[in-house]
């Protein structure tokens, strides 16, 4: 009996050590570099967990944990996870990547979207395979917080949302994917329910939001304001489409693959998102032309969330 | 009488050294098995969506998979166990078998149909040493202690559940991603070797002859072990599963969302605190009742949730009211069961009285979601709350 329990304790002694090396060999890395949020014409990005820069065809990896960013007007919003409790968070960052406020979270983190003055700030998360959801349901929630009033708009379930004329009733609603336009007041963002999803346009003051057109996800408003790109779904596919707010046309992207991301805008003309660039391996992120020319073109492996930097702060400056 | 009664009077840690070393070596077990779990269902939506980009839909697929997997399962480990009289060597086997799974994730890559059948054979693991392992804690334990025996496992199985999510994010925020797996799997070794170590096959359960499935089903014709489990049945059918519960407690109070990750934490504390006060309350003031009372509680959850004014007063009640449900009931019913069941027999026992109380519980929790959207919350927690009263008020003619 002595003798078995040597070998036990020999055994997990030796689990853990193996494991603790391995941990320490897989530790975080260290940063390449520094970011610059005033660098022109760059994309902030994640890769493998970390925030990161794509400056040109340069990259900088920091060894700051994020799983989603967004910046634009010089606030930058990172999702990620908190591990006492165990738990999700935004956190909201400024020119100098100086964390100033924390907002909590309830699911996994999914999309962030900052309005192009910097500030509004937009995020969902969701939840799946909570017990009272049936098989390929989920639950989502997206919330918005004001920066200049530090109002949290926790939900935009508390808002009053009218399909085609009629009010929504308060049950099965699950928003997702809130798009900010320049006048800190308008947003845009995907309502579903029954099985159906709708492109929304919301009113902050008002606490109102209205459809715009149905199979319509994860909208993202040009930089002018006028247009929106959003993934439209058949079937099991979801496809990238451009919609003009003034004349009503939708012009569907080159991109023939299946993604499911909020794309964001890297000028008037492209947009990036992230998609697997083959079956089975970790996503890349593609640009697109956002008229519905060209074809998809891989800016970086390995990395998902773009964000573009420099325009909104140079059209704000200027 | 007094025999029986005095020790009770002792302080918990005179109570805890008297638990058999076999209760305590399977409480371990199933507390770092717990950790290695939990670490991967709390990283795994996370993995799916940032490391694979998987979408919401795939996501779905993968998690409906695994679902039904544990209750067929539980039934086959309860009954080979007791077939061969050998309960250690099955929940080895299903140990073993979910260990194996948390190596496999880092090869799936993001062959989505991979990942989830890992996921469905980690829960078969699951399902097959759930019934021998009651049963080694019913074998192994002074019949008129099993209510604190099963409450120490239960206590150490919580602690682990809570545990693992906190191991998983703080890889996460310092490591590679893949180093969840790998320490999931190292925890999992670890129970492993605890169990073959020092959990003893609990002695004389070899059994006399062949034990067939007939015997198994037999039980079934034992009037008080059939009612048990037609009550458990009766009562899981008036549960309301935990999701409901929080989103009600946040809704009522007002919460702002993000704190609903946190409220569970409320309920594992109070559940792991209390669950071994009473299991010894169980043990001598009669299984059934507290059992029961355990239900009147989660009633007054339901009625708070219905009735109740808002306010933080409302969340702090109803998750300690929830968790003292759990302590209750959880490990509680299976001490009320063992004594029932012949040795040779008892992991069959068990694990049918588990499935049926898990089945009944699944299709509540799918019918409250009708109710929920059709009526609202309110209304359908006092839906239920009157199907509880029925529940309980017959069940209460089972004999303690």
């Amino acid at each position: 009996m002595v003798k078995r329990t040597v070998i036990g304790v020999a055994a997990i002694v030796a689990v853990v050590l193996a494991c603790a090396v391995y941990v320490v060999a897989a530790a975080r890395p260290k940063p390449t570099g520094t970011l610059d949020l005033s660098a022109p014409d760059s994309v902030l990005f994640v890769s493998e967990g970390r925030l990161a820069q794509l400056k040109g065809a340069e990259a900088v990896v920091s060894d700051r944990a994020c799983a989603r960013v967004y910046s634009a007007g010089g606030t930058t919003v990172c999702l990620r996870s908190v591990a006492v409790p165990p738990s999700f968070e935004a956190v909201l960052m400024g020119p100098d990547l100086k964390e100033f406020h924390t907002i909590k979270l309830d699911g996994t983190p999914s999309r962030a979207r900052v309005s192009p003055s910097g500030n509004l700030v937009g995020w969902t998360v969701f939840r799946a395979g909570d017990s009272y959801m049936p098989t390929g349901y989920f639950s989502t929630t997206a919330g918005i917080y004001d920066r200049r009033s530090g109002s949290l708009y926790g939900s935009l379930e508390d808002f009053v949302s009218i399909v085609d004329g009629v009010e929504q009733g308060t049950k099965d609603r699950n928003f997702w994917g809130v798009t900010f336009a320049p006048d800190d007041q308008t947003f845009y963002a995907t309502l579903a329910s029954g099985g159906r999803t709708w492109l929304m346009k919301g009113d902050l003051a008002t606490r109102t939001m209205v459809s715009v057109r149905s199979n319509a996800e994860c909208p993202s408003l040009s930089p002018d304001g006028k247009r929106v790109a959003y993934k439209k779904r058949s079937g099991q596919h979801w496809s990238l489409a451009v919609l003009d707010l003034a004349t009503g046309v939708e012009t569907p992207l080159a991109e023939p693959n299946h993604l499911d991301d909020q794309a964001a805008w890297l000028d008037d003309r492209t947009v990036a998102y992230s998609r697997p660039p083959g079956p089975g391996e970790p996503p890349a992120i593609f640009s697109v032309p956002a008229d519905g020319t060209g074809e998809p073109r891989q800016l970086r492996a390995d990395a998902s969330s773009p964000s573009p930097l420099g325009q909104s702060q140079s059209q704000q400056s200027r | 009488m007094y025999v029986s009664t005095e020790p009770f009077r002792r302080g918990a840690a005179r109570s805890a050294a008297k638990v058999p070393p076999t209760v305590l070596a399977l409480g371990m077990v199933s507390l770092v098995t717990d950790i290695s779990a939990e670490m991967v269902t709390a990283f795994l939506p996370m993995y799916l969506v940032y490391g694979l980009g998987a979408g919401y839909l795939q996501l779905g697929v993968v998690d409906g998979l695994y679902t039904g997997a544990t209750a067929l399962l539980r039934l086959v480990g309860g009954h080979v166990a007791d077939r061969t009289g050998r309960p250690k060597a099955v929940a080895a086997a299903g140990y073993g078998l979910s260990a194996v799974t948390k190596l496999g994730f880092p090869f799936a890559g993001g062959s989505l149909s991979a990942i989830g059948g890992l996921l469905a054979v980690d829960r078969a693991g699951k399902g097959i040493r759930t019934g021998p392992r009651d049963a080694m804690i019913a074998l192994s334990s002074p019949p008129s202690a099993l209510g604190r025996a099963f409450g120490v496992h239960r206590m150490m199985d919580t602690v682990g559940a809570l545990l693992g999510p906190v191991v998983a994010f703080a890889l996460v925020a310092w490591t590679a991603h893949d180093t969840v797996f790998v320490v999931s799997f190292g925890f999992a070794v670890v129970g492993l070797v605890i169990l073959l170590v020092w959990v003893r096959e609990p002695v004389g359960v070899a059994p006399a002859r062949k034990v067939r499935v007939r015997d198994g089903l037999r039980l079934l014709a034992q009037p008080a072990y059939r009612r048990i489990c037609g009550y458990a049945v009766l009562l899981g059918l008036a549960t309301v599963s935990d999701a409901f519960i929080l989103v009600a407690v946040q809704q009522r109070t007002g919460l702002a969302p993000g704190w609903l990750p946190l409220l569970p934490l409320g309920i594992a504390m109070t559940f792991l605190s209390a669950a071994i006060p009473v299991g010894r309350l169980a043990d001598r003031f009669g299984r059934w009742r507290v059992f029961l009372a355990g239900h009147g509680l989660l009633l007054a959850v339901y009625a708070l949730l219905a009735f109740g004014a808002g306010g933080w007063p409302v969340l702090i009640v109803a998750l300690g009211l929830h968790g003292l449900f759990y302590a209750a009931t959880d490990g509680v019913l299976m001490a009320c069961a063992g004594p029932l069941l012949p040795d040779e027999v008892k992991a069959s026992g068990l694990a049918v009285l588990q499935t049926g109380q898990a089945l009944a519980r699944t299709v509540a929790a799918v019918l409250f979601g009708v109710a929920a959207a059709g009526w609202g919350l309110g209304p359908s927690f006092a839906l239920f709350g009157g199907v509880l009263v029925v529940a309980v008020v017959l069940s209460r003619r089972l004999s303690w």
